[in-house]
This record gives C-alpha cells, sequence and structure tokens, in this order.
C-alpha cells in the first residue's frame, strides 16, 4: 500500500518534469501552456485570491453534492420500493446524465440569477444520476436469500429496507458518490462560468480573457485537487459508514 | 408409490397430535426459457410431524428438499395439495408457525454477532436494545458468551451457523425448519456441530424438520427419517429412529441398530 503511494508520487513528479520539458520547448507560445514553476509562482502570488475563489466554488460542490445526493437517495428508495416506478423512471434518469450542462447553464443563470441556486442545480443535476443508479442498483442487489429469511422472520417492507437494503447499498451508494465527486467540480466551473461574481470557475474564465495564463493553471490545479480531496474523503467517510465493505474476505 | 419399511408413524406415539401436514404437495416451477420443460420438483409429496419431533428429509441434491422447505415455511405455494403448519394453512400463517434456517447463514456484516441473533426479535417488533438484551442469555447457555461482539467475518464457519441457529431458535416459532444447516462445513466441524445441535434440542425442544444429504446426520439427530427420491421428489421410505436423544456419535456408529437403519436408508436411496 505505502509503496503504491510512492509510486504514485514518482508518476506525479515525472508528469510535472514533463509538463515543465514540454513548456520550456522553444516553439511553446507562454500564453497558452504555462510553465510549473510559472504556475507554481501564480500560486504563491495569488495564494490568498485562488483560495478565497476555490472556497466558494468549494461551498458549491458540497451542497450540490448534499442536494444530489438527498434527492438522489430519495429517488432510488421510492424507485425500488415501488416497482413499476423503477422501469417507468429509469429512462428519465438517463436523460438527466446527457442535459448538455454547458447549454442549460447560461439558461439556469437567467431565470435564478447570478446567485448560488444556479451553481447548485448544475452540481445537483450531473451528481444526481451517478448517486441515483449506484443506489438504485446496490438495492436490487441484495441477495435474495436474506430477503427470503427477512420474509419467513415477518419482518415488515420498513424493517426490510431498514435493516437489511439500505445498509447493504451503502457501498454502491458511496462508490455513486465518488464518481459524483470527481465530476461534481466541473459542474461547478460550468455552473460559474454561466455567470458569477466569484469563485474558481469564474476566476479561470477572467484568466483566460485577461492572458494570465499561469493563473489560469494554477486554478485548474486547484480544482484537480479538491476533486481528488473529495474523492479520498468519499473513501474515508466509506471506511467509518461501511467498514465491512471494504474488509479482506477472511473465510 | 412409497413404500413404507416402517410400521405407520401413528402407532407407538399416537398421543401427540400431528403439528405440520404435508398433503399431496406438489411443485412446479415454471420453465426459465421459452422451450424448455417446468421442473417438477415435489409431486405427491405427504409428510407429517408430530409436536416435538425431528423429522430428518434425506435425498439426492436437487431433489426438492429446499423446496419442501420453503412450502413449509410459507414462502412458497404448493401447486397441488396442501400444507398446515399447526392447523393453519395460508402462507403467511405459517409463516408464523416456522422459523427458517437457511443453507448459508445469512449473517448480516454490519452486524455483530449479538445483534445477528437478535435480528428475529427485532422484526417482530422488538427495539434493537431490548432484543439484544433478551438474545444475550441464549448466547451465554449456547457457548456463545465470549463473542457477543464479534463481527461475522470475525468468526469460524461453526460459529456463524451457531449464530444463525440462535437467530432461528429466537424467532420463537414452534416449528423449526433447518436446511443443510452444516452443509457448508468441513467434516469435523460439522461433526461438533451435530453435537452441539443435539445438546441445543435436549434444551429447547421444538418441533424440527432437518433437510440434510448426510444418512449419519439424520441418524444422529432425527427421530424419524424420511427418504426423498430424485427429483420430483417423493417420500419413497421413512424410518423410525427409536434411540433415546441425544445420541452419542460414538456409541451410535457401532450400535447395531444405526447400522440397520443406514443400511435401509442407503437402499431407499437406491445407493
Amino acid at each position: 500500500m505505502l509503496k503504491r503511494r510512492w509510486a504514485t508520487g514518482v508518476l506525479v513528479l515525472v508528469a510535472i518534469g514533463a509538463w515543465q520539458v514540454v513548456a520550456s520547448l522553444p516553439g511553446v507560445d507562454h500564453l497558452t501552456l504555462a510553465s510549473p514553476a510559472e504556475t507554481a509562482r501564480a500560486m504563491w502570488n495569488d495564494a490568498s485570491l485562488l483560495f478565497d475563489n476555490a472556497w466558494t466554488t468549494l461551498v458549491e460542490v458540497l451542497l450540490g453534492l448534499a442536494i444530489a445526493v438527498a434527492l438522489g437517495g430519495a429517488a432510488a428508495v421510492v424507485m425500488h420500493v415501488v416497482r413499476p416506478l423503477r422501469d417507468i423512471a429509469y429512462p428519465l434518469l438517463i436523460a438527466s446524465q446527457a442535459v448538455p450542462v454547458v447549454v442549460i447553464a447560461p439558461l439556469l443563470v437567467l431565470a435564478f440569477d447570478y446567485g448560488i441556486g444556479p451553481k447548485l442545480a448544475i452540481v445537483a443535476l450531473i451528481c444526481f444520476f451517478p448517486v441515483t443508479v449506484n443506489l438504485v442498483d446496490g438495492l436490487r442487489a441484495v441477495d435474495p436469500e436474506q430477503l427470503k429469511l427477512m420474509r419467513s422472520l415477518g419482518a415488515s417492507r420498513a424493517a426490510t429496507l431498514w435493516k437489511v437494503e439500505l445498509p447493504s447499498a451503502l457501498p454502491y451508494l458511496f462508490s455513486g458518490l465518488r464518481l459524483a465527486a470527481t465530476v461534481s467540480v466541473i459542474g461547478a466551473v460550468f455552473g460559474e462560468w454561466a455567470g458569477a461574481d466569484k469563485g474558481l470557475g469564474r476566476l479561470v474564465l477572467l484568466g483566460i480573457n485577461q492572458l494570465q495564463t499561469p493563473r489560469v493553471y494554477a486554478g485548474v490545479v486547484i480544482l484537480m485537487a479538491m476533486a481528488l480531496l473529495l474523492f479520498v474523503a468519499a473513501t474515508v467517510a466509506q471506511r467509518v459508514a461501511a467498514p465491512w465493505s471494504l474488509e479482506e474476505r477472511t473465510a | 408409490m412409497t413404500t413404507r419399511l416402517e410400521a405407520p408413524v401413528q402407532e407407538p406415539r399416537s398421543i401427540s397430535r400431528d403439528v405440520l401436514a404435508v398433503r399431496s404437495a406438489t411443485r412446479r416451477y415454471p420453465a426459465r426459457r421459452r422451450g424448455r420443460e417446468p421442473v417438477l420438483a415435489l409431486e405427491g409429496l405427504d409428510l407429517s410431524v408430530r409436536d416435538r419431533e425431528v423429522l430428518a428429509v434425506v435425498g439426492p441434491s436437487g431433489c426438492g428438499k429446499s423446496t419442501l422447505l420453503e412450502l413449509i415455511a410459507g414462502l412458497q405455494e404448493p401447486d397441488a395439495g396442501s400444507v398446515e403448519v399447526a392447523g393453519a394453512a395460508r402462507a403467511e400463517e405459517r409463516r408464523r408457525g416456522c422459523a427458517y434456517m437457511p443453507q448459508s447463514d445469512l449473517l448480516l456484516p454490519w452486524r455483530d454477532a449479538l445483534s445477528n441473533a437478535a435480528l428475529a426479535l427485532e422484526c417482530s417488533g422488538a427495539s434493537r436494545a431490548e432484543a439484544r438484551r433478551a438474545a444475550a442469555p441464549l448466547f451465554e447457555r449456547f457457548g456463545l458468551g465470549r463473542f457477543e461482539n464479534a463481527r461475522p467475518n470475525e468468526l469460524s464457519g461453526g460459529m456463524r451457523q451457531r449464530v444463525a441457529f440462535l437467530r432461528t431458535l429466537l424467532a420463537g416459532r414452534p416449528v423449526l425448519l433447518l436446511d443443510e444447516p452444516f452443509g457448508a462445513l468441513d467434516a469435523i466441524t460439522r461433526a461438533q456441530m451435530q453435537d452441539w445441535l443435539a445438546a441445543a434440542l435436549a434444551h429447547e425442544p421444538r418441533t424440527v424438520v432437518l433437510a440434510t444429504h448426510d444418512i449419519e446426520e439424520a441418524l444422529l439427530l432425527s427421530d424419524r427419517v424420511a427418504v426423498l427420491s430424485p427429483r420430483p421428489g417423493r417420500v419413497v421410505a421413512e424410518l423410525e429412529v427409536e434411540l433415546p436423544r441425544p445420541r452419542v456419535r460414538r456409541e451410535l456408529v457401532s450400535d447395531p441398530a444405526f447400522i440397520g437403519l443406514e443400511q435401509r436408508a442407503l437402499e431407499a436411496l437406491g445407493c
């Protein structure tokens, strides 16, 4: 495990090295590609600006994710319990993922103004699908023998859902959450591009227009780090909430 | 066609009445795919079990033992014939009369051993704390005292079966249906578990239907053995095991009565 961490570190360093080499090639325009050194300098010089805006974006991402988990969780449970609804609503669920966020984002901003609302809507929209689909699949994947046992014990539908189906679907929910965590950041950036007065997405967009390329790259690196952090946080949360799902089987 | 190798069951113990009666039960599973024949799992099966009797159902794998147990348990309905548990024929009433222990232990990995056993009480309305409190004395009595807080993945196969059996017992139903409870265990652990179960049933006498493919297990634990034919399952022989329970394995295997019964069971199975 530790060895693999080291290997990842080395790989990141190699990637940064390659980036540096490409950026310092004679034909490369500094307005389109900032070197790691320039990016690092921008990050240092604009630290307070970057992190101030990153905080705004992080709040959008976390609240959007929370909305997606709440709505997606509820939708998945309802779809699971009301069997016909699952088959009826599944295509709609897939359609929700196909909504072109780039197009919808400006319309949401037009409708709901520059505030946090449209950003949350977009983050929630793109995170809704992985959360819901994974949870629906998880609820459906429960061992039928287990359900038979619950039936023979005289368990109510609610008891079966609460004591067996939901806990055993928990690892699936976390898989969905990990996927959602990585796309949520992109959602927030789209939301800010469509119109915002704060946030890393907006800062990056301004940076492009003002030819502040190093700042743009610094923003991108922070967005990537944010997604990575959320991914790790989802895994840690799984370890706390569903430790059995990560243990090696000792059979 | 049923060949009775033993006297009719009512004769010596006719004082106690039947708690469980299966009358010419037939169960047919629809074809899984079009063009295939439906599977006839049981055909015209007759069986009755007296109060506090341990009946072993022995048969080759695939002969419909699990189907029979699920029919009794009220998890399935027969296509023809009837099943009665304590006089009740409707499936949900049968479910209330039976506690079913499936082949695999089905312990929930997020619950510790005590809460897994207590699940049976929670399902009939007790809170988790109440259920744990009520289950704890049973853990002590059946040698699981130290394992109350162990997670299923920390328990050995035999221990897991014990917890699963306690869960079945805690359901508080008059009839226990045990579906090859030790089938997945190694021979030595299985022998230990059989002795454990024999002792447990001596302590907590219940009406039991034990499905097994192990003749020795059947003769060790039961009062009567019903031998099923290959699919479609029917009772081809019933053997009374008139030896006092709990039985000691070492004494049993050299007992001429045991050897005779074993031979007749093998004969009925066509071995």
